[in-house]
């Protein structure tokens, strides 16, 4: 089996509000130090092993998970030990 | 004319929806529930607002995937009209039938009001009722109604006149060049955030949006009258 960690991110040039509002948060909480923050995904995904299974992942991001308009993701392919 | 009104579970505009065609057009009108293949027999299309699937993932992203999108996607192609409100706009992104996606509004603020929206191209078959930047009052109520679009696609969206419906006032989500309504090149696909079926009757508080389905019939009266004569 393989563990799929997959990150997604709202790209650079699209405005993140909920980013934006958390950062404001953390200012009135005084760390001015925070200069950005942006919020994204983390999908787990739990696949059968196979020869093919980052060619898959991609499909599976390209299709679904992310909105490729506005969104990045990257992946991590873990061996799941059970 | 016959419309078909998808409904995914999630949809709650589809009834305002099925009874502005209905009752405010008075015309033949039916549910296609979307697990539903076909849509053999049907003049127009209309994909209602709400919570497909519950926006789990990203709004309308699963919904793309529904059995009767191929459907859709092959009326579009057609020719039919095909209209998207609200969440029905964000599936039409999705299924890349219009270009662009759809951000939290700008506030992150839920939105319910109604709002000034300006007619930009009233030469479209959704809008040939309505004068050109004519200002019309429909209702908005959504929280990701945020219309983003990278520059190239907005140049492409203005050189095409496929910006059918600004906000005219304030923005309410911060959409990119106050974008509230586009079509596709073809010009028989619009998405539209606001909800011009709870404008179908002046009992509502305004009939605005009555307009545009009226606009819908008489395209389709035209194109059949012209397919009898020729």
């Amino acid at each position: 089996m393989k563990k799929v960690k997959v990150f997604i991110t709202l790209k650079e040039s699209v405005l993140d509000p909920q980013g934006q509002a958390v950062m404001q948060s953390l200012h009135n909480m005084d760390y001015r130090n925070v200069r950005d923050v942006r919020i994204g995904k983390y999908i787990e995904l739990e696949m059968e092993d196979s020869a093919d299974v980052a060619e898959q992942v991609d499909a599976i991001c390209d299709k679904l998970l992310a909105n490729t308009v506005i969104e990045n993701y990257r992946y991590e392919i873990e061996e799941e030990h059970l | 004319m016959k419309t078909a009104v998808i409904v995914f579970p999630g949809s709650n505009c589809d009834q305002d929806m099925y009874y502005a065609i209905k009752d405010g057009l008075g015309e033949e009108v039916d549910y296609v529930w979307h697990a539903e293949t076909s849509l053999d027999g049907f003049d127009a299309v209309m994909i209602p607002g709400g919570f497909s699937y519950g926006d789990y993932l990203r709004s309308g992203a699963i919904a793309r995937f529904a059995g009767i999108m191929p459907a859709v996607i092959e009326a579009a192609k057609a020719g039919k009209p095909v209209l998207g409100v609200c969440n029905g706009f964000q599936i039409l992104l999705e299924a890349g039938l219009l270009p662009g996606a759809m951000l939290k509004n700008k506030h992150l603020k839920f939105i319910c009001e109604t709002v000034n929206l300006k007619a930009e191209n009233s030469e479209t078959l959704f809008t040939s009722l309505y004068k050109k930047d004519e200002i019309i009052h429909i209702p908005i109520a959504h929280g990701e109604g945020n219309y983003y679009c990278d520059d190239q696609t907005l140049q492409e969206l203005k050189d095409n006149h496929q910006i059918v419906f600004t906000y005219d006032g304030e923005n309410p989500n911060g959409s990119r060049a106050n974008i509230a309504g586009i079509i596709n090149k073809a010009g028989n696909v619009l998405g539209m955030m606001p909800h011009p079926e709870r404008a179908a009757d002046a009992l509502l508080g305004s009939d605005d949006g009555l307009r545009l389905f009226q606009s819908i019939l008489n395209h389709w009266r035209e194109s059949a009258h012209a397919a009898y004569t020729s």
